[in-house]
């Protein structure tokens, strides 16, 4: 399943549909960052049909990392419904994604 | 369940290259990784001193290079972190989260983390301006005041790292030169806000909520100072990460495992390489080489 490049744009319709989604705030600069996309990309590939994964860069969509208090990167937040009910900050194991979306 | 003929703990280049050989040898290979690949690599900005590449390397690239040259020739990779092992069998078994991974042979090839000031209060202001990884963290640093303690590559290319993003840079180092590569002081002295403390030590971190300085203190004039500082970047060293093992394979008392250049350990058939091996130097490199005589070794004993 695809990644979803996330923008202001399309980030309201993409969190509106029935599945939770996982997003993953990111940039260019960032070496944790980097460090985790592959980790993201297995959990979406894992997750395929439970969850729809999108990644926010910081610097292109800096209201979105706004509008949810983004201020350390990477940090992922998983929504519910449109809203955020599970933030994690920094390089995680793929098993802590999968823990946020248990519960 | 699938009986592996290699399972390697630990996806750094030691761990990447023991796989690749052994995948090129005929040999069934796992991976077990638990956050990234690279390991320590993975965090490293340049790598200036590993052959081939003129222009120096990325530290992620060149760890995610590994790994997928590894994975062409048939290496398959987990990410998940081995939580319990059981090594003194003919069929090693290694027990994530989720499953339970057989093999007749084991790599470790966790390599090593970095080791703590410790000072009261570290722990807790981890994240709060503590940090030991200047590349995750430097940015949030940018236009402030930091101090780097250490004397070594790590310290040395930190500072060198953090004096493009911060205000000033503080090298606090015990003794009166580094130990570091050569290379590294023109480049440092030429950065222009990196200040050298030397014969300094850290005695006590200081914060109002966060932390705010450091109180030094000099070891050949007894005096002690108050540095203001947003952060500090520890660079001190690195202690193995061998807890997994303990009890089962030979440590020396300093953790590490004392297997010589065979890269054989206490117990047949499991093979310790890259940092977590006693041994002169700890490189890229090094580790690199590790894995490959690794394998040599493994195929003796899975035909001896």
């Amino acid at each position: 399943m695809e990644i979803v490049t996330l923008t202001k744009e399309n980030f309201d319709q993409t969190l509106g549909g029935q599945q939770p989604v996982l997003v993953d705030f990111w940039a260019s600069w960032c070496g944790p960052c980097r460090m985790f996309s592959p980790i993201v990309d297995e959990f979406a590939e894992d997750n395929e049909g439970k969850v729809i994964v999108g990644k926010v860069n910081v610097d292109e969509e800096p209201e979105l990392a706004g509008r949810f208090h983004v201020m350390s990167i990477p940090t992922a937040i998983l929504f519910r419904g449109g809203q955020p009910v599970g933030t994690l900050v920094g390089v995680q194991p793929k098993e802590k994604l999968e823990e946020l979306l248990e519960n | 369940m699938t009986l592996f003929d290699v399972a390697v703990i630990g996806g750094g280049p030691g761990g990447y290259t023991a796989a690749l050989y052994a995948a090129r040898a005929g040999l069934s290979v796992l991976v077990l990784e638990k956050l990234s690949p690279g390991g320590q690599l993975a965090t490293t900005d340049v790598i200036d001193n590993y052959p081939g590449f003129p222009e120096g390397v990325g530290g992620f690239e060149l760890a995610m290079n590994m790994k997928g040259q590894a994975e062409r020739f048939g290496v398959q990779s987990k990410s998940a972190e081995v939580l319990s092992c059981s090594l003194t069998g003919e069929v090693k078994e290694l027990s994530t989260k989720k499953e339970t991974f057989r093999a007749r042979t084991v790599v470790l090839a966790m390599g090593a983390y970095p080791r703590e000031l410790g000072l009261p209060g570290e722990r807790e202001l981890r994240g709060k301006g503590v940090s030991y990884c200047a590349t995750c963290d430097g940015m949030f640093y940018r236009g402030k005041t930091v101090a780097v303690v250490g004397g070594g590559d790590t310290a040395a290319a930190d500072a060198l790292y953090l004096s493009r993003l911060c205000e000033k840079v503080y090298l606090i180092h015990r003794r009166d030169t580094l130990r570091a590569s050569r290379s590294y002081l023109p480049l440092l002295e030429q950065a222009g806000n990196v200040e050298f403390l030397w014969n300094t030590q850290v005695e006590e971190l200081l914060c109002e909520g966060a932390l705010s300085g450091v109180r030094l203190k000099n070891s050949l004039s007894n005096e002690t100072r108050e540095l203001s500082c947003a952060g500090v970047f520890v660079a001190v060293g690195s202690v193995p990460a061998t807890e997994l093992v303990r009890g089962q394979v030979e440590l020396d008392p300093a953790g590490y495992v004392p297997a010589d250049e065979t890269t054989r350990t206490s117990l047949p058939g499991v093979f310790a390489i890259g940092d977590l091996r006693k041994k002169p130097l700890r490189q890229v490199v090094t580790a690199v080489a590790d894995g490959a005589v690794a394998v040599h070794f493994i195929e003796e004993y899975l035909n001896g």
